[in-house]
């Protein structure tokens, strides 16, 4: 048994990123403000002061550049981690993300690797406006050449880090701004537990059932998978027991585990901070359909982001925002039919 | 081309007026921050970046413009809205989210839109140039008067729409000026450590256009410097790319504890605060008396109060109006 200790997701994403660079000299780091800042949301902090500025590069604000440099570098055998600070500033790389990161093992026909990941930001809920708090996760999702995955907790943020840098294809890994622990974005509490200091991997394209249960599926990810939690144990008083579906990685998506559980409890709830239409949510319950159309005791729900920007104020926010109520409100209404 | 006593005047105003509601707002933002600072809390929720010591660089520019021309302005964006006009009461209302804010709070202080007075602004690094540019072309192929000014820091002059907005505009001949606010840093990273260059307005050479550096955080230099260019502008002469050395007295955002900065530079920078400059130099040269001045500060303090008061009281947005706007009417 090897000691564990109890992190915040940014300090788990650290301990992955240092230990694979002492193991792996090819692993480097580049990003806005991932030096002596340490990452602004605190993933890459302490790295700088043990390895120095030669693999902990600050860049300029020049995604476009310092992404498709990591493409270059990787494709020549380096393992680029970049940083990209908030998701939502993808727009202005996103050529270097879908086009090259995502495309050009394809497009070599397998005879280049690309081991590359992107982190980046995600999420809402402080009132960061329509630029600043998005996840994206679909956007991502839908382009095919990169793994997708967003970790709850830290356990899981650190193995998952490490298998990303490890993967020979590129990976997008999100990391949701309220799961991180930094206390000025106040900070689930659940996200925060035991990590073995040993280096260790999960694998990329499993999901997890957090919570067993026989009554109604919750498939979620990221933050969604508190708010489910949460729930669960609510509706536990009213004798309706939830499972909770952590899929962690969104591409590849672990289809057959949302499947096995929707098998047992036939109702289905998927819970996305992403945006409604195109999602997450429509790709589930068409998976689970593609399988078999009379899976359903009723008709499946979800509570996403509605299809509108982000807006700044308070009330608007939280209104639009997936919560625990809004699962509780679901899974009543559910039961009843 | 020198400021006349007027002009000055309205420049200092407008610095005052800007300090005082960062001052204001630093106080309110921390409000149900204390004693754990959580982003979420408090009735200016969100990041919060302030423009105190930047306030030159708004002034010295609007003060050649009239409502008509177009401002575009980056993520910290008070001192510029203010020197364009932007309604102040709507503004707060807008920075506390409320109903009556510019944007109903959908926007907050990042995304700050005032179609009365063309102003708009982009949270995202270098992203309000192409708008500039684009409204600047729709002038020219109106027929309409009116220039586009397109505000950035010098972290975004490596942005890859920085180097392809300046081409567009010098090879179309567009009437807009691109204006570099000079801050020194892009949150934590220093411009010796990201820029290729010790002046980007040396960059204006690869794009065929006039590159002014202005080296004083001074209201009057950067007026002087920037008259050309808004005349070189408006008689369809093409664009100009002005760099003005700048300081940024607080951190990148509230919150920012600011370990990246060397010792003793901030103290440095405080000393030389150019909104007390000012005030000495127009004392100095009888352009405003002690009496005026403190009438003034009075004045301008008094507006800041009202527009607080506005926004303090001002009902919040139902939830359900989120849904509002997506789309044109
Ligand atoms: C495309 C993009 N990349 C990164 C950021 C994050 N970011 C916000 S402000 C900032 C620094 C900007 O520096 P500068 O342009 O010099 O303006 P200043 O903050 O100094 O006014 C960064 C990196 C962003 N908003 N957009």
């Amino acid at each position: 048994m090897s000691a564990t200790n109890k992190l915040t997701i940014a300090r788990a994403m650290a301990e992955s990123l240092a230990q694979e660079m002492r193991t792996d000299p090819n692993v480097f780091i580049m990003g806005e403000d991932i030096a002596q800042l340490g990452g602004v949301f605190g993933n890459t902090r302490g790295l700088y002061t043990e390895f120095g500025e030669e693999r902990i590069r600050d860049t300029p604000i020049s995604e476009t550049a310092f992404i498709g440099a990591g493409v270059g570098a990787a494709m020549d055998g380096m393992r680029p981690v970049v940083e990209l600070m908030f998701v939502d500033f993808f727009g202005v790389c996103f050529d270097a993300i879908y086009n090259l990161m995502a495309k050009n093992i394809y497009f070599s026909g397998g005879h280049s690797n690309v081991p590359m990941v992107i982190m980046a930001s995600t999420g809402g809920g402080y009132s960061d406006g329509g630029q600043h708090s998005q996840c994206l996760y679909a956007t991502f999702a839908h382009l095919p050449g990169m793994k997708v995955i967003a970790p709850s907790n830290a356990y899981d943020a650190k193995g998952l880090l490490t298998a990303a840098i490890r993967d020979n294809s590129p990976v997008i890994y999100l990391f949701h701004k309220g799961l991180q622990g930094m206390g000025w974005l106040g900070t689930e509490p659940a996200a925060i537990n035991q990590v073995p200091e040993e280096n260790y991997q999960l694998e990329i394209g499993k999901a997890k059932t957090v919570i067993s249960g026989t009554d109604i599926t919750i498939v979620s990810i990221g933050m969604g998978v508190h708010h489910a939690l949460k729930a669960a144990h609510e509706l536990q008083k009213d004798d309706i027991s939830i499972e909770v579906i952590d899929l962690c990685s969104l591409v590849p998506l672990d289809r057959q585990h949302i499947i096995e559980s929707v098998n047992k409890t036939g109702r289905l709830i998927v819970v996305d901070e992403d945006y409604h239409s195109y999602g997450m949510s429509g790709e589930i319950f068409a998976s689970v359909i593609e399988h078999d159309h009379t899976i359903f005791k009723t008709p499946p729900q979800r509570i996403t982001y509605p299809d509108i920007p982000i807006p700044f104020s308070r009330p608007m926010e939280q209104w639009a925002l997936p919560s625990t109520e809004k699962i509780i409100h679901a899974c009543l209404t559910m039961k009843e039919k | 081309m020198l400021p006349t006593n007027e002009q000055r005047r309205w420049m200092y105003r407008n610095m005052l007026i800007s300090r005082y509601m960062e001052e204001r707002i630093e106080t309110i933002y921390m409000e149900g921050k204390k004693p754990i600072f959580n982003m979420a809390n408090g009735p200016i929720p969100g990041e919060m970046h302030l423009s105190n010591g930047q306030e030159p660089c708004a002034v010295g520019v609007c003060c050649h413009l009239g409502t008509e021309d177009i401002v575009t302005a980056t993520h910290r964006p008070h001192h510029i809205a203010i020197a364009k006009g932007v309604d102040l009461k709507k503004m707060m209302a807008e920075i506390f989210g409320k109903k009556t804010g510019l944007s109903g709070g959908r926007g907050g202080h990042m995304h700050l839109f005032d179609k009365d007075v063309n102003f708009a602004c982009s949270g995202i690094i270098a992203q309000g140039m192409g708008p500039a540019v684009g409204a600047a072309l729709s002038r020219k192929l109106q027929r309409k008067s009116g220039i586009a000014i397109a505000y950035i820091g010098e972290g975004a002059a490596n942005q890859g729409a920085f180097h392809e907005t300046l081409n567009l505009a010098s090879v179309w001949k567009l009437p807009v000026i691109f204006i570099i606010e000079d801050n020194d840093w892009g949150i934590s990273v220093a411009k010796s450590t990201s820029t290729s260059v010790s002046k980007n307005s040396d960059r204006a050479a690869a794009y065929g256009m006039p590159g002014i550096f202005i080296k004083d955080n001074c209201p009057d230099q950067i007026f002087s410097a920037t008259a050309a260019a808004v005349e070189q502008a408006r008689c369809g002469d093409g664009p100009t790319l002005i760099e003005i050395k700048t300081s940024r007295l607080a951190g990148h955002f509230m919150g920012d504890a600011e370990d990246y900065r060397p010792k003793g530079e901030k103290e440095n920078l405080l000393k030389n605060d150019p909104i007390p400059t000012y005030r000495q130099a127009l004392l100095d040269e009888d352009v405003i008396t002690i009496e005026e001045d403190s009438a003034l500060v009075q004045e301008t303090q008094q507006l800041i109060e009202d527009a607080i008061t506005f926004a303090r009281e001002s009902d919040e947005p139902a939830p359900e109006e989120a849904l509002e706007h997506v789309f044109a009417h």
